[in-house]
């Protein structure tokens, strides 16, 4: 869990609690420094503010560590702000802040697509191979396009909020406060 | 705006989604600006969000006077000069100055002693929002009042605009130990604690019916604000009060705010527990605002490494002046707004 910023301990938690229903060892970190993440069997990139995360993992040397091992096949997933960073493509906000993406993943994404926090709501959502799950969008991005190996796994109407690229897993919402634990239990799956 | 969505399917303003975005705070560091140019430098610097207001506690301090809610325009142009989310001080009370900033998309009201109180017997019945609050406390029963009445999202008070950490660092000492002590106490001495919470709330029916000639005590069917009557209060503070025992912290992120002056100062509250923290006068009344935003925001982060700490405080020149606290009278501490 790069934990620079954001809702590390509601991710630990839920992780924590699929490994134990998967019956798999280990445990949930999270991860400040480059000597953490080279240890770690799968990443998850939290909700928080994408720029000031993707500004403090740039600071923090851990950006390129990153995109080093998701290319070596570490498993990895970004919810909300996380899911911003994993994109290839942004919007004109990503642009005007200069935010660095990861670019790891066939998709373009829209930040806070919905609009303000007025606007941040719950609804239900059908997601492939998971099923139904409670989808918590705070100022929430979406998905715009996807394309090459990009496959889409949900969509609320024809925004597209959850999508897979090999070990890659990208949520527009947060898995982590829905009390469920499907999503973070598929990341594990892909270990 | 969702305007292409079905939206009687959306649910809206709900407490998970108020919680969930303070949530987002965590590990941040939320800047005072009082201008567009200012949430800027912020943003820049790392901020995780941007508290707007007129002028920093340290100038509302030395102006005197009543300390209202910014200009709606400054507001609208922090809104439009940043992607951060951008939260707004509306004073204890005002309704209508919370519905204003609700109504320029402001994403988190600050209900704050920092400006002048505005209703001098209740806070903010903050659950008929949509957009989530947060508050300030000295203690536990603060807090937990708050919560009740819908704060997403908790700070201790200090003491704004002195530069000096003190007060942070009592309001924070008393909130752990008030929590450490529930530790096993049972639900009848809950129950008890939560009675006592409710005294604040019952100022106004105590004084009208004194007022009146009449002797008779609050009752537990009375209201005692909006629609909530005392049986009520006394029952939501108790679940709370569990829950609070249970899982032994306050069940929203809880950020320390209040003469916060250094990155040493910060990473201490984060030392001491604080999911992140709030720094108002510290940045634009210092001598290199840029440089020392980004230093609190790294010493944030690495709070529990000395060295990181020492490296962002190298050269960053001077520091706000600061306050003495024992200097203060009574009269000129903010903290001692709000009950």
């Amino acid at each position: 869990m790069t934990a620079v910023q954001g809702d590390v301990s509601e991710h630990l938690e839920i992780v924590e609690r699929a490994m134990a229903e998967l019956s798999l060892p280990g445990r949930a970190v999270p991860v400040r420094k480059p000597a953490v993440l080279e240890e770690v069997a799968a990443l998850i990139i939290p909700g928080g503010e994408s720029t000031t995360i993707s500004k403090l993992l740039v600071k923090f040397g851990l950006f390129e560590g990153v995109i080093e091992r998701v290319e070596e096949g570490m498993p990895l997933m970004g919810t909300c702000a996380g899911c911003v960073l994993l994109a290839k493509e942004g919007d004109e906000q990503v642009m005007a802040t200069g935010t660095r993406l990861l670019g790891l993943m066939d998709m373009a994404v829209d930040r806070n697509a919905f609009g303000r926090q007025r606007e941040s709501f719950e609804v239900d959502l059908d997601i492939d191979e998971i099923g139904s799950a409670r989808g918590v969008f705070i100022r929430a991005p979406a998905i715009r396009r996807v394309w090459g190996e990009c496959e889409v796994l949900a969509r609320l109407e024809e925004r597209i909020v959850m999508a897979q690229q090999r070990h890659m897993l990208a949520l527009t919402f947060h898995p982590e406060l829905s009390g469920t634990t499907g999503v973070h239990s598929r990341l594990l799956e892909l270990i | 705006m969702p305007i292409d969505l079905d939206l009687s399917k959306l649910r809206f303003g709900t407490e998970l989604l108020k919680r969930g975005f303070a949530k987002m705070q965590k590990g941040g560091v939320i800047m005072d600006v009082t201008n567009a140019e200012q949430a800027v430098i912020a943003e820049e610097a790392g901020a995780v969000a941007v508290m707007s207001l007129e002028r920093v506690p340290a100038d509302i301090r030395e102006a005197g006077g009543v300390a209202r809610m910014a200009d709606p325009k400054r507001v609208e142009e922090i809104i439009d000069a940043v992607t951060i989310p951008v939260m707004a001080k509306a004073r204890i009370g005002h309704v209508m100055e919370a519905r204003v900033l609700e109504s320029l998309g402001v994403d988190m009201m600050d209900e704050s002693e920092v400006l002048t109180p505005a209703d001098p017997y209740f806070h903010i019945y903050k659950r008929e929002f949509t957009v989530p609050f947060v508050c300030g406390c000295r203690s536990l029963d603060e807090a937990m009042r708050r919560i009740f009445e819908g704060a997403a999202m908790i700070r201790t008070k200090g003491e704004a605009g002195t530069g000096n950490v003190v007060e942070a660092v009592r309001h924070m000492h008393l909130l752990n130990r008030a929590i450490a002590e529930l530790e096993g106490t049972d639900s009848e001495e809950l129950h008890r604690m939560a009675s006592h919470y409710c005294k604040s709330y019952l100022v106004l029916l105590t004084e009208v019916r004194r007022s009146q000639g009449r002797n008779e005590p609050v009752s537990d069917d009375d209201i005692i604000f909006s629609d909530v009557s005392l049986k009520d209060a006394q029952e939501g503070l108790y679940e709370a009060l569990v829950e609070v025992r249970d899982i032994q912290r306050l069940p929203v992120v809880n950020f320390a705010a209040g003469g916060l002056a250094t990155p040493a100062d910060a990473a201490l509250m984060m030392h001491m527990g604080c999911d992140g923290v709030f720094v108002g006068s510290a940045i634009f009344k210092a001598e290199n605002p840029e440089a020392r935003g980004k230093a609190i925001v790294e010493a944030v982060t690495h709070f529990d490494d000395p060295q990181v700490v020492a490296q962002v405080s190298k050269g960053l020149g001077e520091a706000m002046k600061g306050l003495d606290i024992t200097q203060l009278p009574i009269e000129a501490r903010l903290q001692e707004r709000g009950w």
